[in-house]
């Protein structure tokens, strides 16, 4: 064809509805999650109320109630698990960019990719060989534990791009200053290195905030007021599953009103994780 | 003071140690420190993933001894005898993915093509947004839209639709319940979207400029450089992408636990209840009571993780050897 040449209707037509049909395959995906929002809202909205946030919850026939406790445990769960994933995810982040070349660290790089497709479930099941069968006690312990394996992916991943993303002319200049690499990355390429690694503690954060299927059997739940790490704990989205698998309406209602609680929760998340990314620009 | 203190030592550079220089005996011993809490803490690493998978096969091992390799392919799951095989578990994860990677790699890739391709800027950037935004939507938020809302809008619309024009065909045969494969595949797929779409999205805005502008300056329209120049040369990539997707559907539990049915069967129909590997466990597992029947569950576990890591491996794979194959071009 030259150059100039008019083309063809039906090239023009097949663009056209090449365009159309792709767009249309955007819109399903964007609308959906709109519709699937909307839903929680609306159905969640009519849900929550003070007692649904300050009270445990009631047995079946009576109703009222809220999920208290599930929203503490949640903090807890998830707060022991960053407690111990902060420390092996960062220094393992930091361990890969800093001296990470050669075999053993494409090894550890390797694994973690590995460990981000690991279903949660198959994690939950170590926590509970290992840590609730050998005390035959479920408890919130082992719930953290199973989180924190599913953070560290994402936290080594993107600790070690936070550091390696600091410009070089930074780390030498604390190379010129005498520093060494200790003083280095603690005083200088650390600081750089932060937006990016709160980002990922961020995300990681938000991943496991929703997450429910290893609290089957390492959490477990309960009906009540629970803070002791070591006892069997409610958590909000272990709520929701047990509320939306029973067979009451009036349980299906805090079922909606836990998930919405739990959206708006990862969706705060999220967005902070977008904000402190954006902190990262104004730096340099 | 060291004795290296007067020994020029180059300069650190980027790819290498930080540091060589003169230190003084406090600095030395917390750069060591240092260095010995970076290698502790990636060997706890290391030790949790060789843990896993030692944890799991110990689990396992009963079940591995009793059923052998028959385990696979038996597909009787008796509690009451203690006969305990996987092969009902095994055809509904992958059916059920098989259908979520079908559905999501269309959307999924057409969004994408959309997004990178087509769409002005002012359209692109609040849609991707949405979709990455879909992606963290929790597993149990879906499961519930799904049990109240797609399991009945497909039970009473969309299933005796197809059965009623496509009723001969087996797959669109039989009893519909709501709940079943279909549902499944469909939920997991919006679940999965967002994984194929903002991957190949950045695989397909990572094409470089040079073959789009050779493409149209041959006269190709727009569409034809999209189809016919673009995504070829990003299909590994975007092939990977799919790969990963799959295994993220494959290892999903909550949301397919909540509308697959939880029936160890295997029926020709989409509308029949199935089970997957990881429902059966997310429902079983507390109420094991045999030790027995314990050990099968986790061995079907095992299953589920050898599985995730063979999935994952080969779709790391495929997305690096094309970002490799791109950087080899001029």
């Amino acid at each position: 064809m030259i150059a100039g040449d008019r083309l063809g209707s039906s090239r023009r037509v097949a663009g056209l509805a090449g365009v159309v049909l792709t767009g249309f395959c955007s819109a399903l995906a964007a609308g959906l999650l709109i519709l699937l929002l909307g839903y929680v809202v609306v159905q969640g909205w009519s849900a929550i109320n003070p007692s649904f946030i300050t009270q445990l919850p009631h047995p079946v026939g009576v109703s009222g109630g809220g999920v208290a406790n599930g929203i503490v445990g949640t903090v807890i769960v998830v707060g022991l698990a960053t407690l111990i994933s902060v420390p092996i995810g960062v220094l393992t982040g930091l361990y890969l960019a800093v001296y990470g070349r050669g075999i053993a660290a494409e090894l550890v790089r390797f694994l973690a990719e590995v460990l981000s497709g690991v279903p949660s479930i198959a994690i939950g099941l170590f926590a509970y060989t290992i840590l609730v069968k050998p005390f035959a006690h479920f408890s919130a312990l082992s719930a953290a534990f199973a989180f924190a394996v599913l953070m560290l992916p994402l936290m080594i991943r993107t600790s070690e791009e936070a550091v390696r993303g600091v410009p070089t002319s930074i780390r030498e200049g604390a190379l010129a200053l005498g520093l060494p690499d200790y003083g280095g990355v603690m005083h200088v390429v650390l600081p750089a290195a932060r937006p990016l690694i709160v980002t990922g503690l961020l995300l990681s954060i938000a991943r496991v905030t929703g997450e429910t299927a290893p609290l089957l059997f390492t959490a477990f739940g309960s009906q009540f007021w629970e803070v002791n790490p070591t006892n069997p704990m409610a958590v909000l989205a272990l709520q929701i599953f047990t509320y939306a698998i029973s067979p009451y309406d009036d349980w299906h209602r805090q079922a909606w009103g836990g998930a919405l609680l739990l959206i708006l929760a990862v969706l705060v998340l999220n967005i902070g994780a977008r904000i402190a990314l954006a902190g990262r620009t104004k730096k340099f | 003071m060291s004795i290296e203190l007067d020994s020029p030592r180059s300069v650190a550079t980027a790819s290498g140690r930080l540091s060589q220089r003169a230190l003084t005996t406090r600095q030395a011993i917390a750069d060591r420190l240092f260095r010995i809490s970076l290698v502790a803490a990636t060997l706890v690493f290391v030790a949790i993933i060789g843990g896993l998978f030692v944890e799991l096969v110990q689990g396992s091992w009963d079940s591995i001894v009793a059923f052998g390799p028959a385990f696979l392919w038996s597909s009787e799951w008796n509690p009451v005898t203690n006969h305990f095989g996987a092969l009902p578990f095994i055809f509904g994860t992958v059916v059920s993915s098989a259908i979520a990677i079908a559905v999501a790699g269309v959307v999924g890739i057409s969004a994408a093509v959309f997004l990178a391709e087509f769409a002005p800027r002012a359209v692109a950037r609040p849609i991707s947004f949405l979709i990455e935004l879909l992606a963290a939507v929790p597993s149990v938020v879906f499961g519930l839209w799904g049990l109240f809302v797609l399991a009945p809008i497909l039970g009473h619309v969309a299933d005796p639709f197809l059965q009623r024009y496509f009723g001969f065909l087996p797959i669109f045969s039989g009893t519909i319940y709501g709940i079943g494969l279909l549902t499944a595949g469909l939920l997991l797929a919006l679940m999965i979207v967002p994984t194929v779409a903002a991957i190949a999205r950045d695989l397909i805005l990572a094409v470089p400029n040079e073959l789009r502008e050779a493409s149209i300056s041959l006269g190709a329209t727009r569409w034809e450089t999209a189809t016919r120049v673009v995504l070829p040369s990003a299909r590994a990539g975007i092939l990977g992408a799919c790969v990963l997707a799959l295994g993220r559907a494959l290892g999903e539990t909550i949301a397919v636990t909540m509308v697959i049915g939880n029936r160890p069967a295997i029926s020709a129909s989409l509308f029949a209840p199935a089970y997957t590997l990881s429902s059966v466990i997310a429902n079983e597992f507390t109420e094991a009571t045999s030790s027995l029947y314990l050990s099968a569950l986790l061995e079907l576990g095992l299953i589920l993780f050898i599985i995730s890591v063979a999935v994952n491996g080969i779709a790391r794979l495929m997305m690096w050897s094309m970002l490799r194959a791109q950087g080899r071009r001029p």
